[in-house]
């Protein structure tokens, strides 16, 4: 079976999809065959981040529906060489996509030779939010040091051990990875922010990486960009490092330390 | 900032604003873990406890208390019942 990758976090706008996008641009500029599918029916949005949304045809659930084969639906990535995109619809309810449907797509990914398969997950802990987790192998949980995204990251968690496949058949359970996101560490510093070893530390689960709060996300997604490919930014960097770390590479923390700005910086501004 | 100001924040004891989000967090996570994440049976195992024991001993529902507690690998199922005094 292709690997399967949960990208979720319990609330919404902690940056599940911006973290979808660049981890499975990251996978596919590594040489794997990579699939991205959204699984957020009804409010889709990973094709506007991956840039790709004025060929979407067929969604997710045409797929599982049996309108539509894989070929038909998957969207190529204009990017990345062996990345493709599988939307989820706008125009159904979430109770369309059904456990036996999913199955049935994922196994046909594993068939046509897909290597990773990354869910963009849903907020929530409906039914799209199970079913994106349902099958997962590794989830990547991903946080903000903030208390209502901490909160719902260990609920999340919960129902990661109670309901996905692994759990329920008593396999090895899924490989979870902490993603802090949205990352401060002037406000760490000042004390008014949660640490990523603070979030860490209440969620006790392995690290895989902290994202930069910056500015360079909304540019990115203004233009249909996965944030990974912004050359030379420290988002980009960070989620460089988090497909290394991933990939069971060694690298260590970047962009968690406040390195006051040196006098000319503060004289003369600029970023 | 004024002078006075920043002297007030260098020497004040106040908490910063983090530490009291940890906290808060690490209270509720471990309150919420211990009630979320216990398996569905235990209500319906505790609902038969009593009606087993009250056939026997006089006792309230509120007098079995049924939890279930991981440590590391293995889970432990504690049942606490507590019986009335009895009259001699």
């Amino acid at each position: 079976m292709a690997r399967v990758i949960v990208v979720t976090s319990g609330k919404g706008g902690v940056g599940k999809t911006t973290s979808s996008a660049s981890v499975s641009t990251g996978l596919a500029l590594r040489g794997f065959k990579t699939a991205v599918i959204d699984f957020d029916v009804g409010l889709r949005n990973l094709d506007l981040i991956m840039g790709c949304e004025r060929r979407v045809v067929y969604d997710l659930i045409n797929v599982v529906n049996g309108e539509a084969n894989l070929h038909q639906a998957l969207i190529k990535d204009k990017h990345c060489e062996n990345l493709f995109v599988l939307p989820a619809s706008q125009t159904r309810d979430k109770d369309a996509l059904t456990e036996e449907g999913v199955e049935k797509v994922l196994k046909e990914l594993t068939h046509m030779g897909f290597e990773y398969v990354v869910c963009d997950s849903p907020a929530g802990i409906e039914r799209g939010a199970v079913m994106a987790l349902t099958f997962a192998d590794e989830a990547i949980i991903v946080t903000n040091p903030e208390v209502s995204s901490v909160r719902d990251s260990d609920r999340i968690l919960g129902i990661l051990q109670s309901k996905s496949r692994r759990a329920i058949e008593g396999r090895e359970p899924v490989r979870e990875h902490l993603l802090v996101t949205r990352y401060s560490p002037k406000r760490v510093e000042d004390g008014e922010m949660l640490s990523y070893k603070d979030v860490q530390e209440l969620l006790r689960i392995p690290l895989i990486g902290v994202i930069p709060e910056s500015d360079d996300v909304l540019q990115a997604s203004n233009q249909g960009l996965p944030a990974i490919h912004l050359k030379d930014s420290d988002v980009a960097t960070a989620y460089l490092d988090v497909v290394a770390r991933f990939l069971d590479e060694d690298r260590p923390l970047r962009f968690v330390n406040y390195e006051k700005p040196g006098l000319l910086k503060r004289l003369f501004g600029g970023k | 900032m004024s002078l006075l100001s920043y002297f007030q924040e260098f020497f004040s004891t106040k908490q910063k604003t983090a530490a009291v989000a940890k906290e808060r967090l690490s209270l509720i996570i471990a309150h919420e873990r211990s009630s979320n994440r216990a398996p569905d049976f235990l209500p319906a195992l505790q609902q038969e406890l009593i009606q087993v024991i009250s056939k026997y001993v006089n006792v309230g529902a509120d007098d079995i208390k049924v939890q279930l507690e991981k440590q590391d690998n293995c889970e432990i199922l504690e049942v606490n019942i507590t019986l009335p005094e009895q009259p001699r």
